[in-house]
């Protein structure tokens, strides 16, 4: 009996390290090559540790492209007022779905419901063409005003409020707050932990976003980063320590991030999982 | 004393329109009013010269569908990436969440590590990909290694779009993974406990207890995996530089409704209406799946 159990813990952990194997490796490789040398990525060699480390594809991807600063500051200012814009706009929507009542607030609620089933595909091209009437073609606004609430996290604001204690905003009231003052000064500081969750999404969403970027912004100086490393793969095709390079730059932003945010990131997934 | 209710009342609805004002801006200006625009340009060809100028065209944009033959080289290309992508990457999600939820040690370790593509983008993924794709890449030396035949998946038609699910499948089974894990936790012990009893081994046990606890949560994935990968762009897009290529063979539909919309002139009526088709799809499929889950749990 204890020998079966000790060869079932067996093949269990076979399974997870071979997994863990199968996900490290691209990661593995992509790191390796953007320290190698242009000569060893040539030659073709499989070995993960670079025969002369070299950081200098580091240094060539800012030179060679001269936009590359450029594009990593747009896709964070992108993400960062974009995730701003969503935490403070999801919440107040969220808060007044919960919390307040006004004419028209249940076909409200529903319509955002039914938002979260329409695909993006859908609003593609009419919002190509109403951005470029608005002239927010190779504009920030023109990512970030479409994309500044997300009917996901209203939701999940909403379902937030509703299980907020009403004795804090009460007492708060008592003192003269108004409401709106008390939305941003106390109830808003409460919900941290649901920010956070929402936070690392949308960041990401706006970070690693591609098709909008493509479609909006079509002058170079305007590129974010996945669509700057789309062209500088044409342009640098067979330079792989290059391309690799900058990949590393563009991904370590999220890791980071990820790495604070780590206990909200679950629980974040699992919402979006248990609706 | 009425009317300080009144006023209260008053005060309410208009903090409740402050609030909802942003949302109501963008639902308003970027999602309901584009769909009822993205309509109107389904039933009329678009050309961009200088202004924007319609012309009714009546149903030809939706007819045109079954003249075109790149149409339905891309929902045939669509269909066989959704069949095999959907299933698998499900059936991957669920047999490691179960494996990660055994109590071994170390499952923090292997969960941040499972974790990674999920935070990483897919341009950088795809890019990663293409590098060990290469003719003379890494997956083609384990290939020649193990003694199997190696291809050229970049250019090779029979492999190109095959190359795109494995990525694919490697890249979002993690974060289905996760899902499964947070549901796996509300699986009463006792159960397993019954089953230990009556002499079920951990096999039996996944079969027969974990798979059909799971059912509700194994609908949701199915449809959120519906949903992602018919819209498959990204990937493709990056593989073939746009084009769907090697031989339209990593076409996919929202690839081709981004060529008509931006990349050829005049088509972009065309391009709408396809995205309404695909929506349509998207819609049915969903609703399908959603009776049939319903229907095998009455059972």
């Amino acid at each position: 009996m204890k020998k079966s159990m000790s060869i079932g813990k067996m093949i269990l952990y076979a399974i997870l390290i071979l997994y863990a194997v199968v996900t490290l490796i691209p990661f593995l490789w992509a790191l390796s090559s953007s320290f190698k040398t242009l000569g060893e990525i040539v030659n073709g060699g499989i070995s993960f540790i670079p025969k002369e480390f070299t950081f200098d594809n580091y240094k060539q991807i800012f030179i060679r492209e001269e936009l590359f600063t450029r594009w990593l500051f747009n896709s964070a200012f992108i993400a960062v007022v974009g995730t701003a814009l969503n935490l403070i706009f999801n919440s107040m929507a969220g808060y007044a779905l919960a919390r307040l009542s006004f004419p028209g607030k249940k076909p409200l609620f529903i319509i955002i419901l039914a938002v979260l089933m329409i695909p993006m595909q859908v609003t593609l091209v009419p919002n190509y063409l109403i951005l470029k009437e608005f002239g927010w073609l190779n504009s920030y606004q023109g990512i970030i005003v479409p994309g500044m609430i997300n009917a996901t996290f209203i939701f999940m604001m909403r379902q937030f409020f509703i299980n907020f204690p009403k004795e804090v905003e009460e007492a708060a009231e008592i003192d003269g707050l108004t409401r709106i003052g008390l939305f941003f000064r106390i109830v808003l500081p409460l919900a941290v932990p649901a920010l956070s969750a929402q936070a690392i999404f949308v960041f990401m969403g706006f970070w690693n976003d591609f098709m909008r970027p493509l479609i909006i912004m079509t002058n170079a100086e305007m590129f974010t980063l996945p669509v700057g490393l789309n062209t500088f793969k044409g342009q640098y095709i067979s330079y792989w320590n290059y391309i690799m390079a900058a990949s590393m730059v563009f991904t370590l932003p999220v890791l980071i991030l990820y790495g604070f945010f780590n206990r909200y990131f679950i629980k974040g997934i699992s919402f979006t999982g248990g609706k | 004393m009425k009317r300080t209710i009144s006023a209260k009342k008053w005060r309410e609805i208009g903090q409740g329109y402050f609030f909802m004002s942003p949302t109501i801006f963008v639902l308003l200006l970027f999602i309901l009013g584009p769909i009822l625009y993205a309509i109107f340009l389904s039933f009329h060809k678009v050309e961009l010269l200088g202004g924007t100028s319609y012309q009714f065209v009546g149903l030809d944009n939706y007819s045109r569908v079954f003249d075109d033959e790149r149409a339905k080289i891309a929902v045939w290309n669509t269909f066989k990436y959704v069949i095999i992508v959907v299933p698998t990457q499900t059936f991957l999600a669920i047999v490691l969440a179960a494996t990660l939820n055994a109590g071994l040690k170390g499952e923090k370790f292997f969960r941040i590590v499972y974790f990674l593509p999920t935070l990483t983008s897919s341009a950088v993924l795809t890019l990663i990909f293409m590098w060990m794709y290469n003719k003379e890449g890494l997956v083609n030396f384990m290939l020649d290694t193990l003694g199997l035949p190696t291809y050229n998946f970049l250019g090779d038609p029979q492999v190109a779009l095959a190359a795109i699910m494995v990525m694919n499948i490697w890249s979002t089974a993690p974060f289905f993974m996760v899902i499964y894990l947070a549901a796996l936790q509300g699986i009463p012990d006792s159960l397993y406990e019954a089953a230990e009893l009556d002499g079920a081994g951990p096999i039996k046990k996944f079969w027969y207890i974990t798979v059909p606890q799971l059912r509700p949560i194994t609908s949701f994935v199915f449809i959120m995996g519906l949903i992602g990968t018919f819209q498959l762009f990204d990937q493709s897009y990056i593989f073939s530089a746009g084009s769907g290529g090697p031989d339209n063979s990593t076409l996919t539909v929202v690839l081709l409704i981004y060529q008509y919309a931006f990349k050829s002139m005049g088509t972009m009526g065309y391009a709408a209406a396809l995205a309404f088709l695909l929506a349509i799809v998207i819609l049915i499929a969903t609703l399908l799946q959603r009776k049939f889950s319903k229907e095998e749990s009455l059972y």
